[in-house]
């Protein structure tokens, strides 16, 4: 699955200009986390057309690029994202980021951790991965 | 290639011309300009006490302000119906300062800007494309003249409008290129923007920058924008001096060539006054030998360089200015320690995670002063890391740290946020100064 990854400025308006270049182009925003520093932000979303979308924001000056994630399902149980942890933490693997991405009976987080490809090894055998297409048009 | 006999002569031989120069010089501005006779009379000086080149150091310094307290015409040499032109300078500090030339001056201005430009690369083959802005400004008629002098062919663009800019050099076969240092870095980067290969669509293979400093790695940026060929020169001049053509790079690339039979060089201590011996890092004072229009006596520039006397390998025997490291005007004080803009700018130009735009700031808070580097992210360092945009910034502040003993704030900005020039760049905001 791909993120979206876009470099923002702390600046009045910036987070507008995204937003904007997004629904001209008929991008729809899944899901959405924003981390910032004192000064600049990331803006890290799933969206319906990644590749229209990054076109888009470089061709109007925005630092943006697309970066492979894992989406995970995760059952609404108690302890699920702990058992989660557990396996990343035993097998020596960092989590860099996390965030949720929830629809109805759905819920979900994307992750991206030091080795996405060994995660998804270990993390297969119990649970199930959300798949681009599906994510793309929830 | 050597365009003049003057650029090969001995030493003995360039200050005899110059010795004869400065006597009928000093006379005739002692006769026709009041100031300058003033100034003399104050110290006792006459014109017949000036017997050698030695001699030079004993005349008073004529400086910008001079130029300002006679504004326009009072240090002109000449009745107003010998001029046949009038420039200004580009006020880049205060109110601009008006320069007039004679017809002679205008033959000797072009004969000048020719050596240099040949002592650059430039031959009678060349379409020479003018990116200076035409106007008050000296820069582009200067190279104008000199180039038309050489025999090559002139495009005017002027500046601005660098999307037609390329177009012409596409279309006309462009091979020598005028432009501030700053503004050939922007043409390469629109060319790019606009899907063509400065490289293979565009046929530049001579540059000929002044106008604003620059700096090594500024120079390898243009090399790596047009090509490892491209042969870029510096040349140095300003305004009150006659415009570009007091000195030019040659292609060995180890200082600028002045061109001694019209100027003479001295290195100063800026704070005394005195004169510093060969080699020595100063300010640099420039007396204009040859100008019938506004002659200048011991002019201080407010340039810091050295000169060096030793013989080039291009053949040329003149004087070489070291390339500059800075003006006196353009020195930063910040929380006590001197900083020229050109030393962030080499730190940031060697960073390959950052474009080469930049804008410095410095702002007083709680009595201490704080210097911030806004800089722009290079396209191919975007990550969706914060860790590796944060060592970017790391990186950066230590190496400030490491040129100019300061800390430093640095500001990540998105590519092609800051402000482009099309002249001279202005990259430094002192908001003390406001106080």
């Amino acid at each position: 699955m791909k993120q979206l990854t876009v470099f923002i400025e702390n600046r009045l308006g910036r987070l507008e200009e995204v937003t904007d270049i997004l629904s001209k182009n008929n991008v729809n925003i899944i899901c959405i986390s924003l981390a910032d520093t004192s000064d600049y932000g990331m803006l890290r979303m799933i969206v319906s057309q990644p590749d229209v979308a990054v076109e888009a924001l470089q061709n109007n000056g925005f630092s943006a690029m697309l970066t492979d994630v894992i989406g995970l399902k995760l059952p609404h149980h108690f302890g699920t994202l702990k058992n989660v942890s557990g396996i990343l933490s035993a097998n020596g693997l960092d989590i860099r980021y996390m965030y949720a991405l929830t629809s109805g009976e759905n819920a979900a987080i994307v992750l991206k951790t030091s080795d996405n490809e060994k995660t998804r090894e270990v993390l297969g055998e119990k649970y199930e991965f959300l798949r681009a297409e599906e994510a793309y048009n929830m | 290639m050597i365009w003049a006999k003057e650029e090969t002569l001995s030493r003995q031989e360039i200050e005899a011309i110059q010795l004869e120069k400065l006597k009928k010089l000093v006379a005739r501005v002692y006769e026709k300009v009041a100031p300058y006779r003033e100034k003399m009379d104050a110290i006792g000086l006459k014109p017949e006490d000036i017997k050698s080149l030695d001699d030079l150091k004993k005349l008073p310094f004529t400086t910008k302000q001079d130029m300002r307290d006679t504004y326009p015409f009072g240090l002109f040499a000449v009745d107003k119906s010998e001029l046949v032109r009038i420039h200004a300078s580009s006020g880049t500090t205060g109110k601009p300062t008006v320069v007039g030339y004679t017809k002679n001056d205008i033959e000797m201005w072009s004969e000048c800007v020719a050596r240099l430009a040949v002592a650059g690369g430039a031959t009678k083959e060349d379409m020479c494309q003018i990116c200076f802005g035409y106007g008050m400004f000296t820069g582009a008629l200067g190279l104008h003249k000199g180039l038309e002098r050489v025999g090559g062919c002139i495009i005017p663009s002027s500046s601005g409008n660098t999307e037609k800019q390329i177009m012409y050099m596409k279309d006309y076969g462009t091979t020598l290129l005028v432009a501030t240092p700053s503004y050939a870095l922007r043409i390469g980067e629109v060319a790019q923007q606009m899907g063509l290969d400065p490289q293979k669509d565009l046929s530049i293979k001579t540059a000929l920058v002044g106008s604003e400093l620059m700096t090594e790695p500024m120079r390898a940026e243009m090399k790596k924008l047009f090509g490892e060929n491209l042969v870029v020169t510096q040349n140095y001049g300003m305004s009150e001096l006659c415009g570009p053509g007091v000195s030019g790079e040659c292609t060995e690339l180890c200082g600028m060539h002045v061109n001694e039979d019209h100027f003479i060089a001295e290195i100063i201590d800026p704070k005394t006054g005195e004169v510093l011996p060969a080699g020595e890092k100063g300010e640099l004072v420039v007396t204009c030998l040859s100008k019938e229009a506004l002659p200048l006596i011991r002019y201080r520039t407010r340039d810091i360089t050295r000169l060096m006397y030793e013989p080039c390998k291009c053949g040329r025997t003149t004087v070489r200015m070291e390339n500059m490291s800075g003006r006196t005007d353009d020195m930063l004080k910040i929380r006590g320690v001197n900083v020229f803009p050109s030393q962030i700018e080499e730190v940031l130009l060697k960073t390959e995670e950052i474009g080469p735009h930049y804008e410095i700031i410095v702002d007083r808070k709680n009595h201490s002063d704080i210097l911030t580097i806004r800089v722009e992210l290079a396209p191919a360092s975007m990550t969706d890391d914060f860790a590796e945009l944060e060592k970017i910034r790391t990186k950066l502040r230590s190496a400030l740290r490491t040129m100019l003993g300061l800390d430093a704030i640095i500001q990540l900005e998105s590519p092609n946020t800051l402000q482009r020039f099309e002249g001279k760049a202005k990259r430094v905001t002192d908001n003390r100064k406001k106080d």
